[in-house]
């Protein structure tokens, strides 16, 4: 096991495998030549088609900003009401499937040959996992999510369970109790197992197929059992074009909204002037203020290009000279927040939370993931359902991303350590942010900053910043909490470009360095654009809207990439 | 004057290194040197091959024939890496360590405006190496 690139040579064989026999050849598809000065290996037609429909789609919403927004939000809106039953059924199946590798006799298969070796060690394996899949979230929701479940006065409450707070006055304490263990089930429930094992099962279907069978690491090849040599063509195309297309418009867009975190997370620390009277800035940029019109479109657009300046740095210096080095420090900066809120909150109560939590999650699993007869359509349709679309969305990034730094573990060992372990984590995480804030809005009421910035205003980018500013030393970590916010983006943004650069490259992944730049740089580009363009956040509302709907077809390609991991294993037990 | 040879290859793009692949040859002909190959691949399949151990394998074919048709001592040196596009320098100076080489023949391109901002992978191991490299444009 070594971090470092062997460079002994290749020490034995990679043992037995079953190799896909085929006649193609990775990369006979793609445009290989000089165009000046740049030296480009791109696939024909996956590259040009993704970068001319992302051109399309965004001129689309600049043009039409209004339009395009109601349009696709009412397409995101059809998808998840019409669909919660086949987004919650399948991610059960997903859960249900993984679960059954770790203990069944295929999880002993070994991605890469039997003899194959990691290529990472443990923490650096799972740091990068981490950082790719989910951390930006964590930041974002950490403190928003448990605390909406506990007070929501819009009537999104999981399962129409009991509230904790309510116009303002805290219920009696059986109630809060009540409320505030729902409220961690119904979180945890978000991002637990489900959105693990929907990575889960993407990046194990590409890494089988990749690794044990030979074929080139892109979406397609999971689909090699069902179309065989067609997989090459036309649906193979249209299999990794939507795939780079998602991937690219899902950064460009959690980019843009990382941007508005970032920027209040400034202000509250930086900022001067008066919210009320709208003069509250930071550097002269007006932002966080009452009216918020005049906030500054130009202040996140800079925002956007310092992140994506960073993130460029990590592609060209690569995987390990970047990538995993970002993510480590990413890993260690976040533990000492964690370490700290856990500390400076409620400790007792956060432990509570986090035993507690699990209890009342695993209590409460089977009816929050049962899509039948459901009453509380507040919650399913707008948090379970999109989260699935989104995650699933995601999930074609990810997934490929896990695959790339996942060869050498033994399947059991990879559904461990990417479905158990982060779950955990993340129920941790969840307990320690919103278990401190959920406490703050009990003992602090109407007044706490937590219960104005989530229940008395909905503005989730504050979120965080509240619960940290009633805690000690805040100026400290409020900062800190900035800086790990910049850096999660970084590393979603650099190992974004990674995979989309090798999606669109035909499964090459030593394609020349000028097209990873191309896609970093494109992605920050979109990004802004639809900032300086459109009015507000409507194109970056529209684009996300459609990127969600695009769940829907990814969640078939799921369904398909789990008989794809059935028989390739099985042939691999056999081989 | 020089006992080993390092010749770092392109297995995609062998059509490009005849000039190199003749001068190290040549070289080793006169000295009575032997010759190294170093080819660098990616642990994920690629246009060469399928697997690191497929790609050692190729990479030897490629020495021995080599060898047979230039009459000289020729041996393979595969390197894996997490990431090519990024790793390939400080992948070819481990080489140099590795294989124990006092010379590097290496094959590279007429040098443009880009290569103020990128240098060449010649023109760094050149700047880098401990021992003499030879770059064939």
């Amino acid at each position: 096991m070594a971090d470092t690139t062997s460079n002994e040579g290749i020490p034995e064989p990679q043992g037995t495998a079953d190799i896909i026999e085929t006649d193609y050849e990775i990369g006979q598809d793609n445009i290989e030549r000089r165009i000046g000065p740049i030296r480009i290996d791109i696939h024909n037609p996956v590259f040009v088609v993704s970068a001319v429909m992302i051109v399309i789609f965004v001129a689309i919403a600049l043009l039409f900003p209004e339009g395009a927004r109601d349009t696709f939000l009412a397409v995101r809106n059809y998808v998840k009401s019409q669909f919660d039953w086949f987004f919650l059924l399948s991610a059960n199946l997903f859960v249900v499937f993984a679960l059954l590798l770790v203990v069944t006799p295929w999880g002993s298969v070994r991605l890469g040959g039997s003899d194959a070796k990691p290529d990472y060690s443990y923490p650096a394996w799972f740091a990068m996992l981490f950082a790719a899949g989910m951390g930006i979230g964590l930041m974002f929701f950490g403190v928003l999510e448990p605390v909406y479940y506990f007070g929501t006065p819009w009537g999104d409450n999981p399962l129409n369970g009991p509230l904790g707070i309510v116009d303002g006055q805290v219920m009696d304490a059986a109630q809060v109790e009540a409320a505030r263990s729902m409220a961690m089930a119904a979180t945890i429930f978000h991002w637990g197992l489900h959105p693990w094992a929907i990575y889960a099962i993407v990046a194990l279907a590409l890494a089988l197929f990749s690794y044990n069978k030979g074929l080139p690491l892109t979406l397609r090849s999971a689909f090699y059992p069902i179309l065989g040599e067609r997989v090459w063509g036309f649906w193979g195309n249209a299999i990794d074009t939507i795939a780079a297309f998602a991937t690219l418009f899902g950064l460009a867009t959690s980019l843009g909204f990382g941007a508005t975190q970032v920027a209040s997370g400034l202000t509250e620390v930086f900022g001067s002037g008066v919210a009320e009277e709208g003069t509250r800035n930071f550097l002269g940029f007006l932002w966080g203020n009452a009216d918020t019109s005049n906030d500054s479109s130009l202040l996140l657009v800079l925002i956007i290009a310092f992140i994506t300046a960073i993130a460029l740095i990590s592609v060209v210096r690569g995987l390990d000279g970047g990538v995993k080095l970002l993510s480590e420090i990413n890993m260690g900066l976040a533990a000492l927040l964690l370490a700290f809120v856990f500390l400076a909150g409620p400790t007792i109560a956060i432990l509570g939370d986090f035993f507690g939590g699990l209890g009342a999650y695993a209590q409460q699993i089977v009816p929050l993931s049962n899509p039948f007869g459901r009453e509380d359509t507040g919650f399913l349709h707008g948090w379970t359902t999109f989260y699935w679309a989104w995650w699933i969305s995601w999930s074609p990034f990810v997934g490929m991303f896990i695959a790339r730094v996942s060869r050498g573990r033994t399947v059991r060992e990879f559904v461990i350590c990417v479905l158990l372990i982060p779950s955990l984590v993340c129920v941790f995480w969840m307990a320690t942010f919103g278990g401190t804030a959920i406490s703050q809005v009990v003992d602090g009421a109407s007044e706490s900053g937590v219960f104005q910035n989530v229940i008395a205003a909905y503005k989730p980018e504050i979120s965080l910043f509240a619960m940290l500013g009633e805690l000690p030393l805040a100026s400290i970590t409020s900062m800190l909490a900035v800086v790990l916010v910049i850096v999660f983006f970084v590393t979603s943004s650099d190992s974004g470009s990674l995979v989309i650069d090798t999606i669109t490259a035909g499964g090459k992944v030593d394609a020349p360095v000028s097209q990873r730049i191309f896609w970093c740089i494109f992605e920050g580009a979109v990004a802004g654009v639809l900032l300086l363009g459109a009015a507000g956040t409507a194109g970056l509302d529209s684009l996300q809207a459609m990127v969600i709907s695009t769940g829907l077809f990814f969640t078939a390609v799921l369904l398909v990439m789990c008989w794809a991991i059935f028989k390739g294993l099985q042939a691999e037990r056999n081989a | 004057m020089f006992k080993r040879i390092m010749v770092p290859v392109d297995l995609a793009h062998v059509e490009t290194l005849d000039k190199a692949m003749t001068c190290a040859s040549d070289l080793a002909r006169q000295y009575g040197a032997s010759v190294v190959y170093v080819g660098v691949t990616a642990s994920t399949p690629g246009s060469v091959a399928h697997n690191p151990g497929e790609f050692a394998d190729k990479l030897a074919d490629f020495a021995r024939a080599q060898g047979a048709a230039h009459g000289i001592a020729a041996e393979a040196h595969a390197v894996t890496s997490h990431d090519p596009t990024s790793d390939l320098d400080p992948s070819l100076l481990k080489a140099v360590e590795a294989t124990g080489a006092d010379l590097v023949v290496m094959a590279s391109h007429v040098p443009g405006l880009t290569d103020y901002i990128w240098p060449s992978n010649g023109g760094t191991i050149a700047g880098h190496a401990r021992v003499s490299v030879l770059v064939v444009r």
